[in-house]
């Protein structure tokens, strides 16, 4: 019961918190909170197929990139408004994860990661080599923010549109994870065999979970898609897959806040790390195997054990 | 009709033969043990009725329907529930998130994404009273993987209960049990409904002959005996193989 009114009277300090952030942030930094943001909500979209549905993707940046190249390729090629470019973007993303999923849900553990990870970079080799659409490694520049009624064009009024959206979609994924529907995706996590024998389609829970996962990873990427006004193929590379796994390990897989705090470190890091050393991706590594070392259940995990080793002395 | 009718079932894995022309016909409510020694394709036939395990040819119907070739969740929708002879449960949710899954399942609902799980209450007044009445009410809070072995072994037994089962298949309930635990699952057998059909495996001559009405006898892949248990005890080729140790 305390822990409940605890975690209410987080989530509500939390929530002041980032309504306040604009009035004493320089605008860089609520650019980094605006990017770890929207990386939040890509690290929980993998989390609701990793750490609820125990299915561990290395080609989650498909659908993210799949998005964030829809928004642009529509606006600028196909000189289309935001009001279709945005909507698209999430249904290609859905569909691209709906496509993939009857392929990777073939295997599982170490060859499932294998299979998502080679469609994915599929989709990346496209985007890489089909200069003539997608300018290649140049990416493309000049890609406008929506403006459905007022501009979004200031840092300030950018960061509460994409923690309107992350909000609302972060409630969304907490009401998916607490419904029959998550319970019964934990339970495949423990035990596909016995959640058979009780009658569950397995199969079409975890496609569910699958395609879920890549659309809300969709919106993840149409908002970095308006943030950094540019979509380049590094969106949908390895590097970004395994960017997004470490960040939901780092935090706490199957907490959705775990991933969430895993994401804003890792995006934190990656700009202070960066404005050091080129060598982020080592870095990156070292987290990770630190993390597997000595906070197996991640960031979240370490609190959780602080608290129960002070409540149960 | 019977409960469960095998028309000469036969499974190969490779070149080894694990079931070999098995018929075997069980009517409703009755409860039959099967016993054989290691290797004899007990195990290899549970797999095939409840569906993990398809068969190379014969033919399996569950209440007069053709459930051969179903997937393991259709034929627990039609019915069907089992345990796992090496335990099967949720290692890292509580015996309650367990149960409520267990309850939840069989009837085969769509997906609900939205409500929460805790506002369903039927499935919370069901699983609370499963739990009171296998006496693991105790243990509803508790992480399944921190039970001692023996609550597992009964927390399996609920699980296959929840959905209200036609036809239950209990693969070496007992096994590894202490001789207090043993008669605690015996015991929760006898007292299911007398309309629920059991086809069980068990290695204890005891449990077996408390519980079955009749006992079928499998030896390498092959059904070789059948009947009460007068008619086992009388058969020798049973006794050689089998029970020739005593």
């Amino acid at each position: 019961m305390t822990g409940r009114v605890g975690s209410f009277a987080a989530s509500v300090v939390a929530l002041a918190l980032l309504l306040a952030l604009p009035q004493f942030l320089r605008q860089y930094y609520l650019g980094l909170a605006t990017r770890m943001l929207i990386f939040a909500l890509f690290a929980m979209s993998l989390d609701l197929l990793l750490g609820y549905a125990g299915l561990a993707s290395l080609g989650h940046a498909a659908y993210f990139g799949v998005a964030a190249y829809t928004i642009a390729l529509l606006i600028l090629r196909a000189h289309l408004g935001s009001g279709i470019a945005f909507p698209a973007a999430l249904v290609a993303a859905t569909a691209i994860g709906a496509l993939f999923a009857p392929l990777a849900l073939r295997a599982r553990g170490s060859y499932f990661l294998m299979i998502t990870f080679a469609l994915a970079q599929v989709v990346w080799s496209v985007a890489f080599g089909w200069r003539s659409l997608t300018n290649g490694d140049d990416g493309m520049p000049g890609v406008p923010r929506p403006n459905f009624g007022w501009s979004l064009d200031s840092t300030q009024s950018f960061y509460y549109f994409v923690l309107a959206i992350v909000g609302l979609a972060a409630l969304l994924l907490l009401a998916i994870v607490k419904s029959p529907f998550g319970r019964a995706l934990r339970g495949i996590r423990e035990s596909e065999s016995r959640m058979q024998a009780l009658g569950y389609n397995v199969w079409r829970y975890q496609f569910v979970a699958f395609v879920l996962a890549a659309a809300f990873a969709g919106l993840a990427g149409a908002l970095y898609a308006y943030f950094n006004r540019f979509v380049g193929p590094e969106y949908l590379f390895v590097i970004q897959s395994a960017e997004a796994l470490i960040m939901v390990i780092l935090g706490g897989a199957g907490t959705l806040i775990g991933p969430a705090i895993g994401a804003a470190v890792i995006v934190f890091l990656e700009d202070f790390v960066s404005s050091m050393t080129q060598h982020w991706v080592m870095v990156l590594g070292i987290i990770y195997v630190l993390v597997t070392l000595f906070a197996r259940h991640g960031l979240i995990g370490l609190i959780v054990d602080y608290r129960q080793r002070r409540s149960e002395p | 009709m019977t409960a469960l009718a095998i028309e000469n079932l036969s499974k190969n894995f490779g070149g080894v033969t694990a079931l070999s022309g098995v018929s075997l016909e069980i009517g409703i409510g009755e409860r039959r043990v099967l016993l054989g020694p290691n290797g004899a394709g007990k195990t290899t036939l549970f797999h095939a009725i409840s569906g993990n395990v398809m068969p190379s040819s014969g033919r399996i119907s569950l209440f007069g329907q053709d459930i051969t070739r179903l997937k393991p969740d259709r034929r627990a929708r039609l019915g069907l529930a089992r345990t796992f002879q090496i335990t099967n449960l949720f290692p890292r949710l509580t015996v309650l998130d367990s149960v409520l899954l267990a309850v939840g399942g069989a009837n085969g609902r769509p997906i609900r994404l939205l409500r929460p799980m805790s506002s369903y209450h039927g499935l919370y007044d069901e699983a609370h009273r499963l739990l009171d009445q296998w006496g693991l009410a105790g243990t509803a809070r508790r992480v399944v993987r921190n039970l001692s072995y023996g609550e597992q072994r009964q927390l399996e037994l609920v699980l296959a209960l929840a959905g209200e089962p036609r036809l239950l298949l209990l693969d070496e309930p007992t096994a590894g049990l202490s001789p207090g635990e043993t008669s605690r699952v015996v015991a929760m057998v006898q007292r299911l409904r007398r309309d629920m059909t059991i086809l069980m495996i068990e290695h204890d001559m005891d449990v077996a002959f408390e519980l079955a009405d009749r006992i079928a006898v499998m030896h390498q892949g092959r059904l070789i005996a059948e009947g009460d248990e007068a008619a086992i005890r009388a058969n020798r080729q049973v006794t050689e193989i089998y029970l020739g140790t005593e």
